[in-house]
């Protein structure tokens, strides 16, 4: 494929969504380059998560405006498997639990879908077995995390490693990480952190929507945005993130009001 | 409800289609002299006939029963005709001599007869309409000393048994279709296990009702003596109707010391159309009598058909330690309605039953677990654990679970777990983020949800089961 600026993974320009017909998003401008990390922060209803979902394709939000080009082509237009084929990963804040089902079974027919997709031939039980089971090492997963439920009477914790053990699978272009670190405890922070970072490299992209700076001790972001009322309304370094730590939320609105004079 | 949901579960019914058999119907309408004609056609003997009219005295004196959720307009008994048979052109020797447009029904089934019952180790007994058409591996079965057949045939040929059990767990007058049942039944299946012999295949029977407006009340008992053992198999389809038919038939199952029944049903009978019109009123008492010490009796059924599905197959565990299951997938979409569950009754001591239930419904449709659990003060030491869980398919439909729950002797122990949960879109866009696609999630998460009971069925049925529900829920490809 021939592409104008082949670095750019994900174009974000004036995107604005609804839910229930109220606008969350309200034009969102955002660029991200292949092996970039890019932190997205902000208070409780600023949107952050919005973003995620609507980058994933939920069918409860509506794409009012603006587009979407992944991979130099148009996301907005694919279904969310398809996005998802082509490469878009989002580990969920609350992953979902789906009782009866085995994970083994859940991963493998997700990793089969995608080899499927670039035309490789599937991998049986046994050896997709062997194959999982080095991705789990990553994060220190007990193997009996396979023939359990999926998501099934995991703790939070649990259920973070195992979206990031199918971002390990999925080996995704672009990954957004959905408040991950929430629900942890220092110890599974440092296993979940520590697999991304491994999962980090020059070919792919990942966004980080978190609330707190602590996540970004272990993941050390390129950029960091500020959201706020459906906008990004400041983008710095990682320095961002922990002057919005120590300053708080209030010292960025409190700067926009000033700067627009009100 | 999302479109894809909508359109996922609104399946047409695969097995609309309807044989053109010259058939051989009684007139419409119910009396003494509709049951003489019967009894007559079967040619049975005298104690039957008593039988049959001292069942239909009592339905006289009998009303309707109306405490369940099922909504329904009233029956016209007289509006039905009791009798209907296939005619056959002469005596059948081999499966070669039966008429080519039922074998070309089975064909379209997918009933495994002759050969592929052969080679999938099956004996089916089918039952077309009222009268069985033909039976297979009787002989095997009969090396063994194994009875398997219809309940007409075993009245002539072995009156002692079908005499000695037959209303002695359902007695004629249990309940009102029950006490119809006994009147006019028309035909079933027998199944008679001796002392210590372990049948080597499961029994399997089809059933099929093919006749508009012709009630089909069949009949079906089930020996096993002492230390023998049995897997019955019934799975059902019928063809697409618009006026509703009755179904009432009665199923009976005994277990002597150290006797292990288990009995499997797979039910996909019409459901009526979208709107909720036509399909099969399914009236069903099953009821399995754990007799002996150490007798066992289980109960897996998984329900996707009918317009109303009002059953609950029990167990009465008389027997000193004797053992009661009963595993159960209902499904309803569109307008159907379903009261099911189980009843389980604890008489002897040390008696132990575990219920498990899964209703999923979708649409329009009403989908209601009733069960009972009643420990007799003679019932020392008995068990019982109990689990239904409600899946909801969209936001027009209901689930209900109403458990009974009766104990008179101290040292029982009696559990209830229960939970509702709904395929919502968020689950289904988990699975799409994952690159799967909703059909296949939606075939996932139900057969998630069903495994528990699913893992209880004999493996082919197991199968057909999971297909059937995907059928119902999700569509197939093509």
């Amino acid at each position: 494929m021939i592409r104008a600026d082949s670095d750019i993974v994900l174009e974000v320009h004036g995107l604005r969504a609804t839910v229930n017909d109220i606008e969350i998003l309200k034009g969102i401008d955002l660029t991200v380059r292949r092996g970039e990390i890019h932190a997205i922060m902000g208070t409780n209803g600023s949107g952050k998560s919005t973003l995620a979902k609507v980058l994933a394709g939920h069918e409860a939000y509506r794409v009012t405006g603006g587009s979407v080009v992944f991979e130099g082509g148009n996301l907005l237009d694919l279904e969310p498997e398809a996005r998802a084929r082509a490469g878009v990963f989002l580990a969920f804040q609350y992953p979902i639990e789906i009782p009866g089902v085995a994970n083994s079974h859940f991963l493998r027919l997700a990793y089969n879908t995608l080899r499927a997709q670039r035309g490789e031939e599937e991998l049986d039980p046994l050896e997709f077995e062997d194959f999982v089971r080095d991705k789990m090492k990553l994060l220190e997963m007990n193997p009996d995390f396979l023939d359990r439920g999926v998501n099934e009477g995991f703790s939070g914790g649990e259920k973070k490693r195992n979206e990031i053990l199918q971002m390990a699978l999925l080996e995704p272009r672009l990954a957004i990480l959905d408040e991950t670190d929430s629900g942890l405890d220092i110890d599974a922070l440092r296993i979940v952190t520590q697999g991304v970072n491994r999962l980090a490299n020059r070919d792919n992209a990942i966004i980080l929507v978190t609330h707190y700076q602590r996540m970004l001790n272990h993941i050390v972001p390129d950029y960091v945005h500020v959201m706020e009322s459906g906008r990004i309304v400041k983008t710095g370094e990682k320095s961002l993130a922990l002057e919005l730590e120590t300053r708080g939320y209030d010292w960025v609105s409190g700067e926009r009001r000033a700067a627009a004079g009100v | 409800m999302s479109a894809v949901l909508q359109n996922l579960v609104n399946q047409p019914y695969k097995h609309g289609f309807v044989t053109d058999i010259e058939s051989d119907i009684a007139p419409k309408g119910l009396n003494e002299e509709t049951i003489r004609l019967i009894s007559a056609k079967k040619n049975e003997p005298e104690w039957l006939l008593a039988f049959r009219l001292g069942a239909y005295r009592k339905w006289l004196g009998m009303e309707e029963p109306k405490w369940s959720t099922v909504r329904y307009p009233e029956i016209d008994f007289q509006a039905i005709s009791y009798y209907s048979a296939p005619k056959p052109r002469k005596k059948l020797n081999s499966m070669d001599e039966v008429d080519p447009e039922l074998l070309r029904t089975f064909e379209k089934l997918g009933v495994p007869m002759h050969e592929r019952a052969a080679l999938a180790g099956v004996a089916v007994d089918v039952i077309f309409d009222s009268v069985s058409v033909a039976t297979t591996y009787k002989q095997k079965l009969a090396e063994v000393g194994i009875i398997f057949c219809s309940i007409s045939e075993a009245v002539h040929m072995h009156p002692d048994l079908v005499r000695q059990y037959l209303g002695t767990v359902v007695p004629v007058g249990d309940n009102y279709y029950a006490a119809l049942n006994s009147a006019v039944f028309t035909d079933g299946t027998f199944c008679f296990i001796p002392k210590g012999v372990r049948c080597p295949m499961d029994l399997s029977t089809y059933f099929r009702i093919n006749t508009e407006e012709s009630g089909q009340f069949e009949r079906t008992l089930i020996i096993a003596e002492e230390g023998a053992s049995v897997s019955y198999l019934e799975g059902c389809t019928a063809p697409r109707f618009d006026t509703n038919q009755l179904h009432a038939a009665v199923v009976e199952l005994v277990a002597l010391n150290d006797a292990d029944i288990k009995y499997s049903t797979v039910q996909n009978w019409y459901a009526g159309d979208e709107n909720g019109v036509g399909g099969i009123y399914n009236f069903v008492t099953k009821r399995g009598l754990a007799k002996g010490v150490n007798s066992r009796i289980s109960w897996t059924q998984v329900e996707t058909g009918s317009a109303i599905t009002w059953k609950y197959p029990s167990c009465v565990l008389l027997g000193e330690n004797s053992v009661g299951e009963f595993y159960s997938v209902a499904v309803t979409n569109h307008h159907q309605q379903a009261d099911t569950g189980t009843k389980m009754v604890h008489l002897g001591r040390n008696t132990r039953s575990t219920i498990v239930s899964k209703g999923i419904s979708a649409g329009h449709s009403h989908n209601s677990y009733r069960g009972l659990v009643r420990v007799a003060p003679t019932a020392a030491g008995a068990r019982n654990y109990s689990q239904c869980d409600s899946m909801l398919v969209g936001d027009a439909c209901s689930a209900n679970t109403f458990p009974y729950i009766q104990v008179r002797n101290h040292t029982a122990k009696v559990e209830h777990e229960a939970s509702t949960s709904k395929i919502g879109e968020d689950q289904l866009f988990y699975f799409a983020q994952r690159g799967i696609g909703n059909e296949e999630a939606v075939s996932m998460i139900i057969n998630g949800f069903c495994k528990d009971v699913f893992q209880q069925l004999p493996m082919e049925f197991a199968v057909e089961a999971t297909k059937l529900l995907g059928f119902k829920l999700e569509g197939s490809v093509g």
